[in-house]
């Protein structure tokens, strides 16, 4: 056990941070989920990657710097300390990109790591239809093969960033007289294709960061699907295994948020209820629970071992989390929590949006309830019911 | 940055949990209840002989010479197997005292009987306002304002408290500081005493993950075995999700203490601020799982009878070892609201 980082750690950390203090834009980009928010995002992308930040743990030749994963938590910290802009593409970059890695051919690869990376090719995720939800496994927009083409039929929803993306990762049923979690392929479809119709859903705080997709007899290349044909139960697992675990909600995230709710309790602190500064400690003891416990689990990975159920407790723990430490905020707020930025003091900036966004977090990447299942399952050993 | 158990260190984990599953048994800690002493030297001796006792005692002076990284398992592995023996006092916190005493002809002769498991040593400092032990202690570590005594058992006077936890042995202890008894004055003396206090608050944290464990442990096995409505009770999502529940708080304690384990062994500077962390944390976890374990087990884990009870007994009792939750937490407090300007400023 050795909880220093290198010689060549620490310098690795100051090229981070020298970088981007140079380049973080001063003031905050529009939300995402907007047009105008959504084009300077992907100029951000650029930055990023022109600089060679875009995604340091991938290989050099998709456009990466081939770090490892410590590398990567240590350039997660100064990434959300310096309060840089939101990941656009993080459905490519933190999910479908792992993905390729595993599971695609050497074309596909080629084709789509750079791009994304690049954040010339923005992605969504196509998993959840109107009736398959949490049970993912009821899927029923079917992939019929004609030629050398699937042809999709059927209904996706809660599609994140489709609104303004370019791509969708789908998974769909290729053999009709399949069920549950067989019979079903992994696609990548372009958002233009004729056929494909996306209707943006306005979200809890008013924009359109999801949408529903409606694929009409849409034609797309076999030469799109992500490994074996009905082979893409498995391989959306591996993706819902980076979804949970430490890749798209990487501690420093929180770490940040818990140091932004210590300034909060600075400036509001003072007269408050005192039964909101243990929840101001608490914020910073859980978010270093959650960072130890990355470090554990990279660790772990770089010795050889392999992430699985376990990546559900740490779901639930950030979820919670999250909800937890914005709640804690909105409270010392007071009357000023509800107040949109218009009308909000200063040190009120970010914490109403992002309360709302916490609110996802147990619902987003598995229910809670799911993970708790997956848990009691396959971590403590219960029956299935 | 490497934040895992070596091998050799894991080894050493199942060979004491193999020991105390032959010798601590739920019977034999169900016995204790009924005795006088919580002490049984049998079982003392086989930790001895293990390394476990003399684990941080200098190698010269027939210990192992490790630190708290390889004591951290261990002790998880105590808390597990409810251990009653002043394993944390003597093996954790009395050894590192006396080896760093100027007063080595009084200390030597106690660290090589310790690692021999030939004897006990009490701690009583704040703030712990009793002396767990002090029954079956040879030696007892007592604060008087600044200084640090050692003294022997032949010159206090006990009063025994009896506990919720049966297997604790809790006293009030009256003495008589005197000039030879003085191990340690002034400043070093308050340095000592700190680093005790962090190292009880590291090894109770410790104990306390492995009680969380055993009590989820407990659980799943009855929800596996029980049935109604013709089915396991474990298959029920209601039930699914409690022990679901204490089970990412225990997984998200762990690494926590583990690191207050380093910080003790490397002396950093945020020792007293990571241990405490990890008692909170662990702590919380011991405690969720407790109720969760009860109520899974229902009405039978109401009872007398099932062990379940001795765990959760355990849970508490170590939750107001050295220092309660709220003690830690202002601990805690003062560290992390007042290091904002200086991290800033780095």
């Amino acid at each position: 056990m050795d909880l220093t980082f290198t010689p060549a750690q620490e310098a690795f950390r100051a090229e981070v941070r020298a970088w981007l203090d140079a380049h973080v834009p001063r003031t905050p980009l529009p939300s995402m989920d907007t047009a105008e928010g959504f084009r300077r995002h992907c100029e951000w992308e650029r930055t990023l990657h022109d600089g060679g930040w875009a995604m340091v743990s991938w290989p050099v030749e998709y456009g990466g710097r081939g770090c490892n994963l410590i590398e990567w938590l240590i350039f997660e910290e100064e990434y959300w300390a310096a309060e840089a802009p939101g990941r656009v593409n993080q459905n490519g970059i933190f999910l479908l990109g792992p993905t390729l890695m595993e599971f695609g051919t050497p074309e596909q690869k080629a084709r789509y790591l750079p791009k994304m990376a690049r954040g010339e090719e923005v992605w969504a995720q196509g998993w959840s239809e109107p009736n398959a939800g949490s049970d993912m496994a009821a899927i029923r927009t079917s992939a019929r093969l004609d030629g050398d083409h699937y042809v999709l039929n059927g209904q996706k929803t809660w599609c994140s960033r489709a609104a303004f993306a370019d791509w969708i990762f789908c998974l769909v049923r290729t053999d009709p007289t399949s069920e549950r979690h067989k019979g079903l392929s992994f696609i990548l479809m372009p958002l233009d294709t004729p056929g494909v119709r996306v209707r943006p859903i306005p979200q809890l705080d008013g924009e359109t960061g999801f949408a529903e997709v409606f694929f009409d007899d849409a034609r797309v290349p076999r030469a799109n699907r992500l490994g074996e044909e009905h082979q893409g139960w498995k391989i959306a697992m591996a993706t819902a295994g980076f979804e949970r675990g430490l890749m798209l909600r990487s501690p420093a995230r929180f770490q940040a948020t818990a140091r932004r709710l210590r300034r909060l309790w600075e400036a509001r602190g003072a007269g408050a209820d005192p039964a909101l500064r243990d929840l101001v400690v608490r914020a910073w003891m859980d978010a270093e629970a959650y960072s130890l416990a990355t470090y554990a689990t990279a660790s772990r990975l770089l010795a050889g071992g392999a992430i699985g159920a376990e990546a559900s407790l740490g779901k639930i723990f950030w979820s919670e989390m999250d909800v937890r430490m914005h709640e804690t905020a909105l409270a010392l707020l007071g009357s000023d929590a509800g107040l949109l930025p218009a009308a909000a003091p200063p040190e009120a900036a970010g914490w109403l949006d992002g309360f709302l966004f916490s609110l996802a977090g147990p619902i987003y990447a598995g229910t809670n309830e799911i993970q708790r299942n997956v848990i009691a399952e396959r971590v403590l050993g219960l029956p299935r019911d | 940055m490497h934040f895992a158990f070596t091998e050799e260190q894991l080894r050493f984990r199942d060979s004491v949990r193999g020991v105390l599953e032959r010798t601590c048994a739920p019977a034999a800690v169900r016995q204790v209840w009924d005795q006088e002493h919580a002490h049984d030297p049998g079982r003392w001796r086989a930790l001895a002989e293990l390394g476990l006792l003399g684990l941080l005692v200098p190698e010269g002076a027939g210990g192992l010479g490790l630190d708290e990284i390889a004591a951290i398992l261990p002790l998880e592995e105590t808390g597990r197997a409810a251990l009653p023996e002043a394993v944390v006092d003597t093996a954790l916190i009395a050894v590192p005292l006396l080896a760093a005493v100027t007063e080595r002809a009084l200390a030597d002769p106690w660290l090589e009987r310790i690692a021999a498991g030939e004897s006990v040593v009490a701690v009583g400092f704040p703030p712990n306002p009793w002396v767990s032990h002090a029954d079956v202690a040879d030696l007892l570590l007592l604060a008087d304002g600044d200084a640090i005594h050692a003294v022997p058992r032949a010159h206090v006077r006990l009063e025994r408290l009896p506990h919720l936890d049966g297997a604790q042995r809790l006293f009030r202890v009256a003495w008589t500081p005197a000039d030879r008894t003085r191990l340690a004055a002034g400043a070093q003396a308050r340095r000592l005493r700190a680093a005790a206090i962090d190292r009880g608050t590291l090894g109770t944290a410790a104990q306390l993950l492995g009680v969380a464990a055993r009590l989820i442990e407990e659980a799943v096995r009855y929800a596996r075995q029980r049935q109604q409505f013709g089915r396991a009770i474990g298959s029920f999502q209601a039930v699914k999700h409690m022990l679901a529940n204490a089970q990412v708080r225990l997984e998200f304690a762990r690494p926590v203490v583990y690191r207050a384990a380093y910080a003790a062994a490397r002396e950093a500077a945020n020792r007293g601020r990571d241990a405490s962390h990890a008692k909170i944390a662990a702590a919380d976890a011991a405690a969720f799982a407790a109720r969760t374990a009860l109520q899974v087990h229902g009405a039978i884990g109401y009872t007398w009878e099932v062990d379940l009870h001795m765990w959760m007994k355990r849970a508490w009792a170590l939750e107001t070892a050295w220092g309660t939750s709220s003690w830690h937490r202002a601990r805690v407090a003062a560290a992390v609201l007042q290091s904002e300007s200086r991290e800033e400023a780095s």
